[in-house]
């Protein structure tokens, strides 16, 4: 499938008919919706929170976080950011609740230190890695955009931001730029090495290693139904015995068997079981 | 654009990073609308400490409200005081500057804002 990315810049690609295109079709309505959802849940905001929505197009991810009921830690009140007045144009007639701003990303993030709670980016930042121009590199801009972010982002705020790399240098770049601005990082894969596998890239500020909340990137996934969280930080360790890895997908079903044989109730293995959790920072 | 995203909002213009005076953005020949929002006691709560207050007084006033009292409300205040919620909630999240322009005091660079986006797109030489 060919990458508009590559050709074009996002203004020029979203435009007045793309934009109406992107946001009419139900299909893209919800895998936006579901992305945004799982970018929620791993924020795991507590209560009504003031978040900006990076590359928010028409609202299609920003609706979701107006609509988290009170029983589940919302609604949420946000702010989006956009480089297409098309896309901006469109959610200004579907009349999204959250604020609107046209600016590009790789310009900054232009408000004052500690502003908001979280920040979520979904299917946008990759648009970062191509604008070559004379002024402009993707270096420059990914580090303008994650220095910014950081630092309208308040301690212990975090960002999670699904996104689409080209490649594996191009996920290595983002994430790396992430890191010198100063982000604790963990990058996550739902249903990896298939064709619609979807990027999270975890981010945490305050990055202290003894912990405290959301400054440790573990904590993030800890907890969660099937997570295998693998601690880079614990280096060396005693790992390697060539056995199936204590939390693994496989491991996990083999356990699932050896409970099911003691004739215990488990849950039934499904595509989320075991997933992979990647955290490379 | 909400009095609230107002109280957050500074230049993007690289030499106005270091200056006080690059917040807040002074409204100008704006233009208000009131949307009806659904009271959010706990989000009101949770953003309080973090409003700037002095830059909300001077916001509220440059927008054309009376002055509001010198000292924030605490959290205390607004769950026990409703009228205080009340008019916090109006000021914040209900008026809306919808056009207009937003003005460094820095720099002097004019946001403009158009159907209640603000445009922050800027010439590549400022950034
Ligand atoms: C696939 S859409 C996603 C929109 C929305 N988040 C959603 O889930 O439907 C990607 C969006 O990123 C925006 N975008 C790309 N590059 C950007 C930049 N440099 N600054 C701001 N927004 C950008 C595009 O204009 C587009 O609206």
């Amino acid at each position: 499938m060919s990458r508009p990315e590559d050709t074009l810049s996002a203004d020029v690609h979203y435009d007045d008919v793309e934009a109406r295109k992107y946001t009419t079709s139900s299909r893209i309505k919800n895998i936006q919706a579901s992305m945004t959802q799982r970018a929620l849940e791993l924020l795991d905001l507590q209560s009504p929170s003031f978040i900006l929505d990076v590359g928010c197009g028409s609202g299609l991810s920003g609706e979701i976080l107006s609509d988290v009921p009170e029983d589940e830690g919302g609604p949420h009140v946000w702010v989006g950011m956009d480089i297409s007045a098309s896309m901006l144009d469109v959610a200004l007639q579907r009349d999204v609740e959250g604020d609107l701003m046209l600016a590009d990303i790789g310009q900054g993030v232009p408000f004052r230190a500690g502003s908001f709670d979280a920040a979520i980016s979904i299917s946008a930042i990759q648009w970062l890695c191509n604008a070559e121009s004379s002024e402009t590199s993707p270096a420059g801009r990914l580090s303008r955009f994650f220095n910014g972010l950081y630092a309208s982002l308040k301690r212990g705020g975090r960002a999670v931001c699904q996104f689409y790399p080209k490649n594996d240098v191009q996920k290595k770049m983002i994430t790396s730029a992430a890191v010198k601005a100063g982000f604790s990082a963990g990058l996550l894969e739902d249903d990896p090495e298939t064709k619609s596998v979807k990027v999270y890239l975890v981010l945490t500020v305050g990055g202290s290693t003894t912990g405290g909340n959301g400054g440790d990137i573990t904590n993030v996934v800890e907890g969660m139904d099937g997570v295998d969280v693998v601690d880079l930080r614990k280096k060396g360790g005693k790992s390697g015995k060539g056995e199936i890895k204590k939390g693994s997908k496989a491991w996990i079903i083999n356990k699932k068997e050896q409970m099911e044989r003691k004739g215990k109730i488990v849950r039934a293995t499904s595509k989320y079981t075991g997933r992979k959790r990647r955290i490379q920072f | 654009m909400k009095v609230l995203t107002l109280n957050f909002l500074t230049c993007a213009v690289k030499m106005c990073k270091a200056s006080n005076d690059s917040f807040p953005l002074h409204p100008k020949d704006a233009e208000l609308a009131k949307d009806d929002v659904e009271i959010n006691l706990q989000l009101l709560v949770n953003v309080l400490p973090r409003i700037d207050w002095t830059a909300l007084r001077t916001t509220s006033t440059e927008l054309g409200f009376p002055e509001l009292p010198e000292q924030p409300p605490t959290a205390e205040d607004l769950t026990s005081d409703e009228k205080m919620l009340q008019d916090l909630h109006t000021l914040l999240l209900e008026t809306q500057m919808i056009e207009g322009k937003l003005v460094c005091g820095h720099c002097g660079h004019e946001y403009a804002v158009r159907e209640g986006i603000a445009n922050f797109l800027l010439p590549s030489h400022l950034v």
